[in-house]
């Protein structure tokens, strides 16, 4: 059978980078095909080309038998292509069924919407695929299943026999995944054709037919789940053995630098986002927080920073009482900072490099020197990064936002590394860079606890969580569940954890 | 690299007054008149020495509403409120210069703080707004410039703050004591307001403010990426209001040269209309306290110039449309010029890395 959609010898370049070169992806009809491949690899900008987002410079996409230039997504759309995205595009105060008919709206008399029409075909595709959602509801009072069982009917009321899931897992938590992965197996029997995007290898090996990897770029590798490893997968996706951090001996000193008890934090819309979170953390000492993201691990990193206040308990940073210090008093405390969405709090993206070196610490010598900026100062010591994290840039001159998301991140790893703080809180340092930054980042992060520094990692990363920890705490829902140490416990455990099972 | 960076800094406001031109030879031959002769025509006459004193004065008052406006730009701000701050920083700077007598330096100082305070204050409305219920300054300044335009009326009355002259229709406030008036320079052609070196103080200020200072620093921060600033500590909100303070503080201070070394008094004969024009220059000089100054000397050039057209039967809305032709195309300009910078410098950065591409680019969707 000649496969549903062929993509052949694509090439997509951007300024100064080859997105996607000699990318080739076979998809049999009634499959669900994974592409795998780390944070960069080119997954979403091969997904792009074939929703129609983004034009490919070279190569052939051939869907059903007949080469598709796509000029959009309705070409697309058209072909029987659709995309559930990673954030989902709902009106939150609209129903469900307007959510799903937005756009393609069935009409009565060429003015009117046909209400009656729509319902009938919505609830004949919700029957047919089994897709457990109300069309009378508020998308509002969806959990994140819901919306995005919302979203793959949108994408069906479309007439796609096609989907492409960006990351569909990334946001869900495990129960969820699992309904989803049965949502998709039903799909795939009625005769549907699922892509889906992941690097998330055990789902992958869990629900894929078939798997197609990616790296820097390009597919090198096509297997069957049933014929390979997650560790195979690993070094397929990587190219070379994975960074592993090295094994030290414990540095965990005495001074408490961060000391955190029965505090919690309320949300403007009155959600507690955290609850009677208890943490300590000594110098020389990695905690890493694990958790399913959105579980109130921003909500403590700020708390932490001083951005937001608890309403109980008691905040201690470097043996100060910080529950109603400043974030700037804070941070000039030698609190160093890496914030988990880079381009959005850590970095001014116009401005250039060494101006961005200034941020964060524009208080406090030697970036100030009274009420003048020290423009001198900031020059040296961004030279100074870069030279010493390997970022990878034509000058310090250039705009941050010129540089890829690991070239940022090295320097804002180099920048809150300086002054040498005493505690580092460091949110998902290395999320979406490659694997070259990601060992830099690592090495820093343990020589810093090596020089007596407390690091707080948030992560996402059970890899990382284990490599680098003295100790792991789970966050659930706001509240700390459970606390390990990374030698008597195993990812599965962990991650049972993080569902908010009570171990340990 | 600076060269390119003044090349392409001048690059864009000069295709924005060439498309201008272009559009309005278009207008004029349309008209029947000719384009060439039109332009002839204003440049002679915009620099007669009488013309030229007079524009430099009243670019002098321009400046001060761009430099304002710019202060607000910089936190992505639209200071819309120029208007009702400069009118009521001018009006009490006129009552309470006025109302006093005092050495002359002092006077005069005294004079422009009011002028200032005052200003800051009625903006410090919009911030406080914007801050605290999250009201757009837009909506909020623009309905407090009624709000001080009708204040100043109903208290511009002979049983209020104004007086009316003997056998005049005018109501004004007092005339302020000699000791409040700031001399004026002669020079061929008239008299030139001594105000104009306060006003480049003003820019020098500012810029000196913005980009060598750690408030400047936070202030820019703020209006790049108000989470950003937040995380490095600074307190972002403040922000917001201390700059909406600023810029009402500057737009408070531009009536003040025309008070000082002209009328000695405040009447209705005060023009409106700052509040656009400082936007327009403020986007014209791209933020920059030597690009507004320039953008001030333009708008002053062919508000005056424009005058001769009338005599020669050419309407003066020609010019009036070049100024709205201007804005809307430097605006289209600089962002076209920002984007093919950042690719420049992405592919500049592209060829440092190695062959590989190691990350899609983020920075891209």
């Amino acid at each position: 059978m000649a496969p549903i959609v062929e993509v052949a010898g694509l090439v997509k370049r951007y300024p100064g980078v080859v997105a996607n070169r000699d990318v080739n992806l076979q998809v049999d009809k009634g499959t669900i095909h994974a592409i795998i491949g780390e944070n960069g690899a080119g997954k979403s900008t091969l997904m792009k080309m074939l929703y129609g987002m983004v034009k490919p410079d070279e190569g052939t996409i051939t869907v059903e038998g007949t080469v598709q230039t796509f000029r959009g997504p309705q070409d697309a759309i058209a072909a029987g292509i659709g995309m559930v995205h990673q954030h989902f595009m709902l009106a939150d105060n609209a129903s469900v069924l307007e959510n799903v008919i937005l756009g393609s709206e069935p009409s009565k008399f060429g003015v009117a919407i046909d209400f009656e029409k729509a319902r009938s075909h919505f609830l004949e595709i919700t029957q047919k695929y089994g897709l457990a959602i109300n069309p009378d509801d508020l998308v509002a009072d969806l959990s994140v299943g819901g919306r995005q069982r919302v979203e793959i009917a949108k994408v069906l009321f479309r007439g796609a026999n096609i989907l492409i899931l960006d990351e569909p897992t990334a946001v869900l938590v495990p129960q969820e995944v699992d309904e989803l992965f049965e949502n998709l197996k039903d799909l795939i029997k009625s005769g549907l054709t699922v892509l889906f995007i992941s690097h998330k290898l055990q789902e992958v090996l869990q629900v894929s037919s078939h798997i197609t990897v990616m790296r820097q770029g390009t597919t090198v590798a096509s297997v069957s789940p049933k014929e390979t490893s997650a560790r195979e997968l690993a070094e397929l996706m990587v190219g070379r053995q994975l960074p592993q951090a090295k094994p030290t001996e414990s540095h965990v000193g005495a001074t408490r630098v961060l000391d955190i008890q029965g505090a919690s934090y309320r949300q403007g819309d009155g959600r507690e986002a955290l609850k009677q979170v208890s943490l300590t953390l000594n110098s020389g000492e990695i905690l890493g927080i694990a958790g399913v993201e959105g579980n109130g691990q921003s909500e403590l990193v700020e708390m932490i920073l001083g951005i937001v206040k608890p309403f109980e308990g008691s905040l201690e940073v470097l043996g100060k009482d910080a529950t109603s210090m400043t974030t700037r008093a804070i941070r000039d405390s030698g609190v160093g900072y890496i914030p988990q969405d880079r381009s959005r709090d850590a970095m001014l993206l116009p401005e250039s490099l060494w101006e961005n070196r200034i941020l964060g610490h524009q208080a406090t010598a030697p970036m100030a020197n009274g009420i003048w900026i020290n423009k001198k100062a900031a020059q040296v010591d961004s030279e100074r990064i870069v030279e010493e994290y390997d970022v990878r840039t034509p000058s310090i001159r250039v705009s941050a936002a010129a540089l890829s998301g690991g070239n940022q991140q090295k320097f804002i790893v180099g920048r809150e590394m300086a002054g040498s703080p005493e505690l580092l809180v460091a949110a998902q340092p290395t999320r979406g860079v490659d694997v070259g930054a990601q060992a830099i980042i690592w090495d820093r992060l343990v020589a810093a606890k090596e020089n007596g520094a407390g690091v707080l990692l948030v992560s996402a990363d059970l890899d990382e969580l284990f490599a680098l920890s003295d100790r792991i705490a789970v966050i659930f829902n706001g509240e700390i569940v459970a606390e390990l140490t990374p030698a008597d416990t195993t990812p599965e455990l962990l991650g049972l954890a993080m569902t908010g099972a009570k171990a340990a | 690299m600076t060269r390119s960076r003044i090349f392409w800094g001048i690059a864009a406001p000069a295709s924005a007054i060439l498309f201008s031109l272009l559009l309005a030879s278009g207008i004029l031959m349309l008209q029947g008149a000719n384009p060439i002769q039109t332009f002839q025509l204003l440049f002679s006459y915009g620099f007669q020495p009488r013309n030229v004193v007079a524009e430099l004065n009243q670019a002098s008052a321009y400046y001060l509403a761009g430099i304002s406006a710019a202060i607000g730009f910089k936190m992505l701000l639209f200071n819309i409120g120029i208007d009702g701050q400069y009118r009521l920083g001018v009006f009490f700077a006129a009552v309470v210069g006025g109302a006093v007598t005092l050495p002359p330096v002092l006077h005069i100082l005294l004079i422009v703080f009011v002028a200032a305070t005052v200003g800051g204050a009625w903006a410090a409305i919009s911030g406080w707004l914007k801050i605290k219920y999250g009201v757009s300054e837009v909506i909020s300044s623009i309905m407090l410039n009624f709000i001080a335009a009708g204040l100043v009326t109903y208290m511009l009355n002979p049983l209020r703050l104004g007086e009316q002259a003997e056998g005049s229709q005018n109501i004004s406030t007092p005339t302020i004591p000699e000791s409040g008036w700031l001399p004026t320079i002669e020079v061929a052609g008239g008299k030139l307001y001594t105000f104009i070196f306060f006003s480049a103080l003003v820019g020098v200020g500012y810029w000196i403010l913005i980009t060598k200072t750690v408030f400047g620093f936070n202030l820019r921060a703020t209006g790049i990426s108000f989470r950003a600033a937040l995380s490095s500590g600074v307190n972002a909100p403040r922000m917001v209001f201390l700059t909406m303070v600023l810029s009402g503080a500057t737009a408070g201070l531009v009536g003040v040269g025309t008070l000082l070394s002209d009328t000695h008094n405040y009447s209705l004969s005060f023009p409106s209309g700052y509040a656009l024009t400082g936007l327009a220059l403020a986007l014209l000089g791209r933020n920059h306290p030597i690009g507004i100054a320039f953008a001030a000397f333009f708008w002053a050039f062919l508000e005056r110039s424009a005058g001769i057209l009338d005599l020669n039967g050419i309407p003066t809305e020609i010019v009036t449309m070049m100024q709205g032709t201007i804005v809307i195309s430097i605006v289209v300009a600089y962002e076209l010029i920002k984007r093919l910078n950042l690719r420049q410098q992405q592919v500049a950065v592209g060829s440092q890395q190695e062959e590989a591409p190691e990350e899609s680019k983020e920075t891209d969707k």
